[in-house]
């Protein structure tokens, strides 16, 4: 069977053109759950599939004789990936409808590539899980939407998929609902939703499907265009992890400034406050918020600015600027507590040696103990006694050669990450999420 | 007031991240300038990063010989303008040098001769790290490439053994002799640009724009008649209305007819096309289904 395809008019050109909002989301899935038909039909139609992209794949598809226009050599990008019709990598791509501007984190679905799910969320806004009616809640499936919850992916979606080979019966959608249910009891997202679509025939993907008057919920680009994601960020809590300090030299007009420039982790800053500089502990005000075009009389995340403070103070690169006297003040320590999802072939084992980066600031970082490894599918607490293998996540105890300023994971994403680096090899190893101590 | 960003103006704070990460985290960093829209789009993103500083690296244009003398008077004054360091690294020197050897016939480019010249100056000025203004959205290998493209000492690229790159922590530490490749406007469209150029009030080399050329047809395209290109059988030279969407050699990128003589009218054409810009007027991109992999794995742009 293929799908259809009309020319591709684009009526609303004048609509395209106003500034919309970012979402970005994360897919994943295996090979047949009709992850690439999915998008593929997301891209068509909200028409960023042009012309030329769509008269390649037809020909490709036709030489290779697929039979069929195969979308998924849409998304597949390395001749491998062509060659062997395998996902190697996570894949990222744009489409804008009127409504919002979207970028996809496309993460194969293999077994050994739960990196790369873990890769795609972190960034991600929202989940998108891939059921297929007729299989129900697979391992595939459970590992995604555990992975989500883990990286406290805010939203989720769960769409149960090719409802078309189920005779679109609501008995099937009702029962695999049920079961994620029960299933995700304690994962915790701030909202999830069930839609059940049909990739391949369109039922609602874009449009709102006539074979199941039993749903009366959104159609899945409906739902990504209006999801609320503005009251994600943490924006009560001050973080401004310096990156650079700016000191222009050679210059008269400027041979006083001295800004701190960086992007705004947390909270709405403004002038005139108190801050503390961390790890030293020192004090000053904020003095102004500088940009090229100007002055702001307030920055909040993810914005990109510079800071002026009151004081001269030694600030450098790695420094966390935080409001002084906060509620919830960062953790300044010399160790700390971590979910741990390992990506190296060579395994994490206790006294193992890394280098350590947390937001702008890298450290040394020595394992003392990887107390429990998680079953991905259950979320289940394993005793561990072999280390983190590739593809493991776990909790893991960790001394640092310097004292870091941190919030845990699940109030702050920016300031509770951090990524191991193999100080032999260069490779990013690990991904680490701070953890509240267990004691 | 409301605390939601506009899509450019989170594409703008991610990719000024990322070019503080870059001048904080490596040694000797530079930016690769092309003349086109999108590097021009860097120059102001770096303008956003390092003001009222200098940048902290020099920009450098690797120049064919066969660019577009627009574009070249256009570089020079930009860059005079914003005050900053060029190096020019020239392909002609590299052929001269007997690094390159010049391709013959009708479809001669320097495309890729370019390699050479590139992989020779980052080895001559021993940069770590290289800002290229590539995009997701442009060809499909380049979806798959990290925002912080590692790259050995042959300047080769792995598509299979990449860092993964998590939240927004680059890894961008290389041993002596490799390099990354940075791309700040990875997750831009072309549309993204072309607001964002309109948005910011860029000033553009004048061949973006509708004017009236000296062209020959091929391959479905119109190509800029010039001493760089030797015309094959049955091809006229004919006058045309255009405008270029890309910005390469004269000799491998087409014009697209077109009578946008402002940015309003231009992104409002872009906005309505149904061909991508590599489609329509990159030929260095048709030669064969992995052509943009090939090129990258060794060591392109």
């Amino acid at each position: 069977m293929s799908l259809t395809y009309e020319s591709n008019g684009n009526s609303s050109a004048d609509q395209r053109i106003a500034e919309t909002e970012l979402l970005r989301f994360a897919t994943a899935g295996s090979v047949d759950d009709g992850k690439s038909t999915l998008i593929g039909r997301l891209l068509h139609d909200a028409k960023s599939i042009l012309a030329d992209q769509l008269a390649h794949v037809k020909e490709t598809s036709e030489r290779r004789g697929d039979g069929e226009l195969n979308l998924a050599l849409l998304t597949d990008g390395l001749r491998a990936e062509r060659e062997q019709g395998i996902t190697i990598d996570v894949a990222y791509r744009s489409f804008q409808t009127d409504k919002r501007r979207f970028i996809i984190a496309d993460c194969p679905g293999h077994e050994q590539y739960t990196r790369n799910m873990v890769t795609g969320a972190s960034t991600a806004d929202l989940a998108l899980v891939l059921v297929d009616a007729r299989n129900g809640l697979v391992r595939q499936s459970r590992r995604h939407a555990a992975i989500s919850a883990l990286l406290r992916t805010p939203h989720l979606v769960v769409a149960i998929n090719k409802m078309d080979l189920v005779d679109y019966d609501q008995a099937v959608y009702d029962a695999i609902v049920a079961d994620f249910k029960s299933w995700s009891n304690g994962l915790e997202f701030a909202e999830a939703r069930f839609i059940p679509i049909s990739a391949l025939k369109g039922d609602n993907v874009v449009e709102p499907s006539t074979n199941m008057d039993w749903y009366d919920g959104p159609t899945l680009l409906h739902h990504l265009e209006t999801v609320e994601i503005a009251g994600d960020r943490n924006l009560e809590d001050w973080r401004f992890p310096v990156q650079w300090v700016i000191r222009p030299q050679n210059d008269e007009r400027h041979h006083d400034y001295r800004g701190y420039a960086g992007q705004v982790a947390a909270g709405v800053l403004t002038p005139g406050e108190e801050v503390v500089v961390l790890p030293s502990g020192r004090t000053t005000k904020l003095a102004g918020i500088d940009t090229l075009d100007g002055p702001l009389p307030e920055a909040f995340p993810p914005q990109s600015v510079t800071l002026l403070l009151e004081d001269d103070l030694d600030v450098s690169r790695g420094d966390l600027i935080a409001r002084a006297g906060e509620a919830n003040p960062p953790t300044v320590a010399r160790e700390l507590e971590a979910i741990v999802c390992w990506m190296s072939d060579q395994p994490l084992r206790a006294g193992g040696r890394y280098a350590l980066k947390h937001t702008t600031r890298s450290v040394r970082a020595i394992v003392d103990a990887i107390d429990w490894h998680l079953d991905v599918e259950t979320l289940a607490r394993e005793d561990n006694d072999h280390g983190l293998e590739l593809n493991e996540i776990g909790h893991v105890r960790l001394r640092l050669s310097a004292p870091l300023a941190f919030d845990p994971y699940a109030r702050n994403r920016e300031t509770g990450s951090f990524i191991l680096i193999d100080e032999a090899t260069n490779d990013t190893v690990g991904a680490g999420l701070i953890a509240t101590p267990e004691g | 007031m409301s605390h939601e960003l506009s899509h450019l103006d989170a594409l703008e704070a991610e990719a000024i991240h990322i070019m503080r990460e870059v001048a904080a985290e490596l040694e000797r960093p530079v930016l690769l300038f092309s003349g086109g829209k999108d590097s021009i789009v860097l120059l102001r993103l770096a303008e956003k990063a390092f003001r009222p500083a200098r940048f902290p690296f020099p920009v450098m244009h690797v120049d064919t010989g066969h660019n577009f003398p627009e574009v070249i008077d256009f570089r020079d004054r930009l860059i005079a303008e914003i005050g900053e360091r060029l190096i020019v690294a020239s392909v002609q020197e590299s052929i001269d040098k007997g690094r390159a050897v010049e391709e013959r016939g009708p479809r001669a480019s320097r495309n890729r001769l370019q390699t050479v010249t590139l992989l020779d100056a980052i080895a001559e000025h021993q940069f770590d790290a290289a800002f290229g203004g590539a995009r997701r959205d442009e060809e499909r290998a380049r979806a798959k490439e990290r925002i912080f493209s590692f790259r050995d000492d042959f300047g080769q690229w792995d598509p299979k053994a990449q860092r993964p790159e998590l939240w927004q922590l680059y890894n961008g530490r290389v041993r002596k002799g490799e390099h990354v490749r940075v791309f700040p406007i990875s997750n831009w469209t072309e549309l993204d640009v072309w607001q964002y150029i309109e948005r910011e009030r860029l000033e553009l080399p004048p061949i973006y724009f509708a004017h009236e050329r000296e062209v020959f047809a091929r391959d479905g395209m119109l190509y800029a008649a010039s001493e760089f290109v030797e015309l094959m059988d049955g091809e006229t030279v004919f006058t045309e209305t255009v405008r270029y969407r890309t910005v390469g050699d004269m000799t491998c990128t087409g014009a697209v007819a077109s009578t946008a003589t402002t940015l309003e009218t231009v992104v409002a054409e872009i906005a309505a096309t149904n061909i991508t810009e590599r489609g329509q007027t990159r030929a260095d991109d048709r030669v064969t289904e992995a052509a943009m992999e090939d090129r990258k794995r060794e060591g392109y742009f």
